[in-house]
């Protein structure tokens, strides 16, 4: 089984090349290629995580290019946390395509659509199972490059389209910084394989002189720019909301569930770099804790089904962020498992909201329970596992951090319980508005998604529901075990505490929301008028977008402008100087070429040409002239020889 | 009565001139043809006068008389081929109007 692991990622490419080269021919089969495909994926990713979860790590590698004596091979490292990135990936994956076949129903670009997502699995799935950082950075990039496509897929309109290049261009900044951190590594340690670095990092046969070595956290920390950017962290996020122009399913798949979750991957893949450096992993949990802060604040007051979402995902995202920097990074890999789920299941719910109703407008949403009942019970299920109330996943994942951070650093518990509470209030604000209460607008008819909706919609809540047993006590942390990333020391006292705490923060949160937007609506336009810079600021997202604009893009602007006119005057001049003045001496060398050079040549010509036109009478064609010439020089022969 | 070696080469001698004019001044190819037809076989006229009064084996020469026959039988069949030829292509058979070999 183990030699079938590269059709993981040559499947869905087959998909893509297919898709997109046969698009007119495939049609409305595209979807369907694309989901066999994928789920002919999933298969052989189910497969070969069993046998992990049977015989341990996989790996195996073959060289690939052989530069001045040293060999880079290219390979697979399946370990317990590539595992469960790969059956998240595929299985999400796979549901996702499955409800995009309708969700993307009679798009004109429908099998274009299926190409790049095909491409996006294919790049993710490289990247789970890469060995080396330089396989890893290639699958990113191309991911890079999905996320791109599909954010502007609908590019008529100029808001995708510029979302696309906001995107493409912010994440583009972490990736330099990633690109820079991966040849650090390299420098200093000479490979880039994970497994090499794990022992010469970690583990019995440390390298003193690499992990002494000053530039290491330097490394670190170029590496965390790649986090940055794809994961949307402070100061990043910005192009993740934006990124929300895309097809709904797309925001489930690659800006919720998995491509944003490849920065904290990659930490966890670089853990054994992080490990040693206590201020690298404290730099790191203060990001994650302010991002997931600062965007739960910004969702507060988003009236945008979507943006709601988006900025929950990147406050989510801090969460993870955040259990790596406290040192645990198997609470992080946890967290991002569930939030898999139920993040794609929140946004894929909200896609059949869309679809079903065409406004993404909350404020113009309410009392959808009746008319969508497979989607908002779904819906609500993703809910509570977000807002953290047991039994449901998401409380067991976002407790585990709770609980790093709690034996970390009591400040960064506070910003995390906090955070936890408002995850809760905004939440349930968006179920409250959405699809209790009563319509607020009454042009819209709405009707439930076709099953090929609500099923993946239905799976993924069973999962949402489910998939935080295997890490909790009643499996006796089953997934922590076998993960094996290694967490910290906790204060295990402190268990009961953090999760009572982090089970009234989410029940409180859900209780206030449901008091401001069901029973009494008029307290929030109160608070509202009374915190109102505030307000407005969160409205605005915290004016971030206009502070980059201000202090970023205007003074690139600015500098662009005097570097064109610089460009335009002084290079454009120099280089058409340069070009008149090889006109002027090229005139000169024209006329020695045509009179000295050339005239030497027709010299040597005419000269042939003279001497020739005598002799050549001789030739007159006649035979008999040719005999009398040879008697003749017989005779004169003979005459100076009998001379 | 044996005939003297000198008029074996005058005889040879003769028929050798009377070729070559016939080669230079015969306008007709055929002509020409038949002209070295004759210089040759002067040739093997004096071949075989030598071999019979200087060598001590006579049949030395004759051989190369009889090469020379057989060359002679070539090369003229060779010869009409290329008039034939020439006259398809030309229409005529006059050697001055048969300029091909000019520059």
């Amino acid at each position: 089984m183990e030699k079938y692991i590269w059709l993981i990622p040559v499947l869905p490419f087959l998909s893509f090349v297919i898709n997109i080269f046969f698009g007119k021919k495939t049609g409305e089969k595209a979807g369907w290629i694309a989901s066999v495909c994928s789920a002919g994926s999933c298969a052989i990713a189910l497969c070969l995580i069993s046998k992990v979860i049977a015989h341990g790590t996989l790996a195996g590698s073959f060289p690939w290019l052989t530069v001045s004596g040293s060999t880079l091979r290219f390979g697979y490292l399946l370990d317990p946390a590539a595992a469960t990135l790969l059956f998240v990936v595929t299985v999400i994956g796979t549901l996702i395509q499955i409800y995009s076949i309708g969700y993307m129903h009679s798009d004109p670009r429908y099998p274009r659509f299926f190409a790049y997502v095909s491409l996006f699995m294919a790049a993710m799935l490289t990247l789970v199972i890469a060995d080396n950082y330089l396989l890893f950075f290639i699958a990113w990039e191309v991911m890079g490059l999905c996320s791109y496509l599909l954010i502007g897929f609908w590019f008529e309109k100029d808001s995708a389209a510029n979302a696309s290049l906001k995107a493409f261009l912010t994440t583009r900044v972490g990736d330099v910084g990633f690109f820079l951190g991966i040849l650090t590594v390299h420098t200093i340690t000479g490979t880039l394989n994970f497994q090499e670095l794990g022992q010469m990092l970690g583990g019995h046969h440390a390298v003193a002189a690499v992990v002494g070595h000053s530039l290491l956290p330097l490394a670190a920390l170029l590496v965390f720019c790649g986090t940055i950017g794809k994961s949307a962290q402070i100061p990043l996020f910005v192009w993740l909301p934006d990124a929300m122009e895309g097809p709904t399913s797309v925001s489930a798949l690659i800006h919720a569930a998995t491509m944003v979750a490849a920065g904290v991957y990659l930490i966890a893949r670089s853990y054994m770099i992080f490990m040693h450096f206590q201020t690298v992993l404290f730099i790191v949990a203060c990001i994650g804790s302010g991002t997931a802060l600062f965007a739960a604040l910004i969702a507060l007051t988003q009236t945008d089904l979507k943006k709601v979402l988006a900025y929950s995902t990147i406050s989510q995202l801090g969460f993870m962020v955040a259990a790596m920097g406290l040192g645990n990074p198997t609470a992080g890999i946890f967290h991002l498992m569930t939030h898999a789920f139920f993040k794609a299941l929140l946004f894929l719910g909200a896609g059949s909201v869309i679809h079903g109703t065409g406004t993404q407008d909350m404020r113009k949403l309410g009392g959808l329970f009746g008319h969508m009942k497979s989607t908002a019970i779904t819906f609500l299920i993703a809910s509570i596992a977000i807002a953290g109330v047991p039994p449901l996943s998401g409380f067991w994942s976002k407790d585990e951090i709770l609980l790093a951070a709690y034996s970390g650093s009591r400040m960064l518990y506070l910003v995390l319980s906090v955070t936890a509470f408002l995850t809760a209030f905004y939440m349930f604000r968006l179920v409250f508005m959405t699809f209790f209460g009563k319509s607020r607008d009454h042009h819209i008819h709405a009707h439930e998604s076709p099953a090929v909706m609500t099923i993946p919609l239905w799976i993924l809540a069973v999962g949402s529901a489910l998939i935080g047993i295997p890490g909790s006590p009643f499996m006796h942390h089953w997934f922590q075990e076998f993960l094996a990333l290694g967490h910290p020391e906790m204060e295990e006292s402190a268990t009961g505490f953090v999760m009572a705490s982090s089970v009234i923060f989410g029940l409180a949160g859900i209780f206030l929301a449901y008091l401001f937007y069901l029973v009494s609506p008029a307290i929030p336009e109160k608070i509202a008028a009374v915190l109102g810079p505030l307000y407005r600021a969160s409205k605005n997202k915290f004016y971030v977008d206009e502070i980059y604009s201000a202090v970023i893009i205007r003074p690139f602007q600015a500098i662009g402008g005097i570097l064109f006119r610089f460009d335009a005057v002084i290079v454009d001049g120099i280089v058409n100087g340069t070009g008149s003045n090889t006109l002027r001496s090229s005139t000169l060398s024209q006329w020695f070429d045509k009179y000295v050079v050339d005239g030497l040549v027709n010299l040597a010509g005419a000269v042939t040409q003279i001497a020739s036109a005598f002799i050549r009478r001789i030739q007159t064609g006649l035979i008999q002239n040719y005999l009398l010439l040879a008697v003749i020089s017989v005779l004169i022969l003979f005459y100076f020889e009998g001379r | 009565m044996i005939i003297p070696l000198q008029h074996f080469l005058i005889f040879s001698s003769a028929l050798f001139v009377i070729g070559l004019a016939g080669a230079l001044t015969r306008r007709n190819v055929v002509g020409i043809l038949m002209s070295i037809e004759l210089m040759l076989n002067a040739v093997n006229v004096n071949l075989v006068a030598f071999s019979r009064t200087t060598s001590l084996q006579p049949e030395t020469g004759q051989v190369f008389a009889v090469f020379i026959i057989a060359l002679a039988a070539a090369a003229v069949a060779v010869g009409l081929a290329i008039v034939i030829a020439l006259y398809r292509v030309k229409k005529t058979v006059f050697a001055d109007q048969i300029n091909l070999l000019k520059w």
